[in-house]
């Protein structure tokens, strides 16, 4: 009895511990066995690859929300990725401490601004922007990659920082002793010994941007068509999800949860490819 | 000091350098004689290793040092307004304490240097491969290896592999800050023997705790102490022979038979 007393705190925590898997566990579940059907009701290919999307005539193909957020993300990408590993050298290299003290705090404040407030801003401002000057109809794909571009700011440059931070300084200081300049070192010996804490930097803020939902619903045009052109709508599929389950039912709603299983497996194999990048890195 | 045959190659005119407020080299004096190998020896935090850097300005990576003074290499001050840091290390070249071998490979790790400073051929670079791995005595060992990685090696083929790199921007002097220390014996004697070889073209000054090392190899010893207020001084500087069979000072002779530190 005694030592169970002893134990019992570590049974509740185990507990708790393991409610969070079972979550995960659980919504697994549900969504496989809620999407599965598809298979047999629509069959694989057409799903997948089918061009068209109209549930009032029985057609489920997310094709063209699969290039949808494809170029979305790969948009929020060309954007934001540079940007954001040109932030983290800044502040990992040559930033003063003034400054990274006021900066380290403002990026983990983009992190926290709640995706809807994006989604507005950028239907207020980036949207018009669009319209007036580039033409089509402002909701674009270009739209939502720059708004996305915004939102994983964050992770790229709190990723890549901490990789470029944790390199020992001797990589550094051998770069110097050898005439090269601060520049050169930062190019040729930092970056790439960096290279894997980077990717996987890449790796999750693209992540990010293929599974954001409401910034992209505000500003992405939902229009179910293969898009020509950047400035043209798309549809992703997290706002395919987010816009049709307040009234799906039937093949219909096996069609939304069989999205996210899509999504659920693309997400999965990006964060598994992080781990493994930054795993094989530590190994060394 | 009494070597009078060799010319001087560096100077140091009263530096003294200090970390914020810490003063960590008080009022250093020392010519460097050319061709030749000089040991910095004293008890840890004596600031020799700060006083090596000196030389190839590594101290100004760390923020809040203050340096006044002296530094001549060929007659010229290295720490004048318009001296230039980049050009002072194709001449410094420096073997840090544990082999910093850059994740790359052997040959890249040899070329990154000279490829920076306008070497772009690829004939030239890998004729200053071969002769950089010949002069670090690494040749024979890794030249069928030359695109794996040089994290591979061993410690002490690494640290050779690091002396390769220095070897390859062709300096004029070369910093050794302990880099016997994280090794075994045979590599030990494996670098003494080199560095005793690269004495007829380099200028050499090594920093070590190995009193048996500095006494086989150095020609100048150096040694440091703090004094009472904490300021690292050049107590004694004279040829390694004199230093170690009849110390002038008391603190060096406590020293180098192991009374103190």
């Amino acid at each position: 009895m005694r030592k169970f007393k002893e134990n019992l705190p570590g049974y509740i925590f185990l507990l708790l511990a393991l409610s969070s898997i079972s979550a995960l566990a659980l919504i697994t579940g549900f969504i496989v066995v809620r999407g599965a059907p598809i298979i047999t009701d629509v069959g694989l290919k057409e799903f997948v690859f089918g061009m068209s999307w109209a549930p009032s005539l029985g057609e489920y193909g997310i094709f063209p929300m699969i290039i949808g957020t494809v170029s979305v993300a790969l948009g929020a990408g060309l954007i934001g990725v540079p940007i954001g590993i040109c932030c983290s050298i800044f502040l990992s290299e040559f930033a003063p401490p003034v400054i990274t003290t006021i900066f380290r705090p403002a990026i983990q404040l983009l992190a926290g601004i709640p995706s809807v407030v994006y989604g507005f801003w950028g239907l207020i401002f980036i949207v018009p922007f669009i319209r007036d000057y580039l033409g089509g109809p402002g909701l674009s794909i270009l739209a939502a990659s720059i708004i996305l571009a915004i939102m994983i700011l964050p992770t790229v440059i709190s990723i890549s920082e901490v990789s470029l931070l944790a390199l020992p300084k001797q990589y550094k200081e051998g770069a110097l002793a050898l005439g090269l300049t601060h520049w050169q070192t930062i190019r040729f010996v930092m970056l790439p010994a960096a290279k894997s804490g980077i990717v996987a930097a890449v790796i999750l803020g693209i992540g990010r941007a293929i599974g954001e939902t409401m910034a992209v619903i505000m500003i992405v045009g939902n229009a179910v068509a293969m898009p020509e052109s950047i400035l043209d709508p798309v549809r992703t599929l997290t706002t395919n999800i987010g816009i049709e389950m307040g009234y799906a039912t039937g093949v219909h709603q096996e069609a939304l949860f069989a999205t996210g299983i899509v999504l659920f497996i693309v997400i999965m194999i990006l964060n598994a490819t992080a781990q493994y990048i930054t795993r094989k890195k530590s190994k060394k | 000091m009494e070597n009078t045959q060799k010319k001087v190659k560096i100077k140091t005119k009263s530096v003294n350098l200090f970390y914020g407020t810490s003063h960590a080299l008080g009022d250093i004096n020392a010519d460097i004689y050319e061709n030749s190998i000089t040991a910095v020896i004293g008890p840890s935090g004596c600031g020799k290793s700060t006083f090596l850097r000196l030389f190839n300005r590594m101290n100004d990576l760390i923020p809040g040092v203050t340096i006044n003074g002296q530094v001549l290499l060929n007659y010229e001050n290295v720490y004048a307004k318009d001296a230039y840091v980049v050009e002072l290390r194709k001449k410094v070249g420096m073997v840090f304490q544990k082999p910093n071998i850059f994740p790359m490979s052997i040959r890249e790790n040899i070329i990154i240097g000279p490829r920076h400073h306008g070497i772009k051929k690829k004939a030239d670079l890998d004729i200053i491969v071969e002769r950089s791995l010949k002069q670090a005595a690494l040749w024979d060992e890794v030249k069928d290896n030359l695109n794996k990685p040089g994290l591979g090696l061993s410690a002490g083929e690494q640290q050779r592999l690091c002396i390769a790199r220095a070897l390859a921007i062709e300096p004029e002097v070369i910093l050794f800050d302990e880099s016997c220390s994280a090794l075994d014996p045979e590599s030990t004697m494996r670098i003494e023997d080199l560095m005793t070889e690269l004495a007829k073209k380099y200028t050499i000054i090594i920093v070590t705790h190995n009193m048996e090392q500095a006494a086989r190899v150095s020609h100048m010893s150096a040694f440091f102490m703090i004094d009472d207020e904490k300021i690292g001084r050049l107590v004694e500087y004279r040829p390694t022979g004199d230093m170690f069979s009849s110390p002038k000072d008391k603190r060096t002779e406590d020293y180098i038979t192991g009374r103190y530190g």
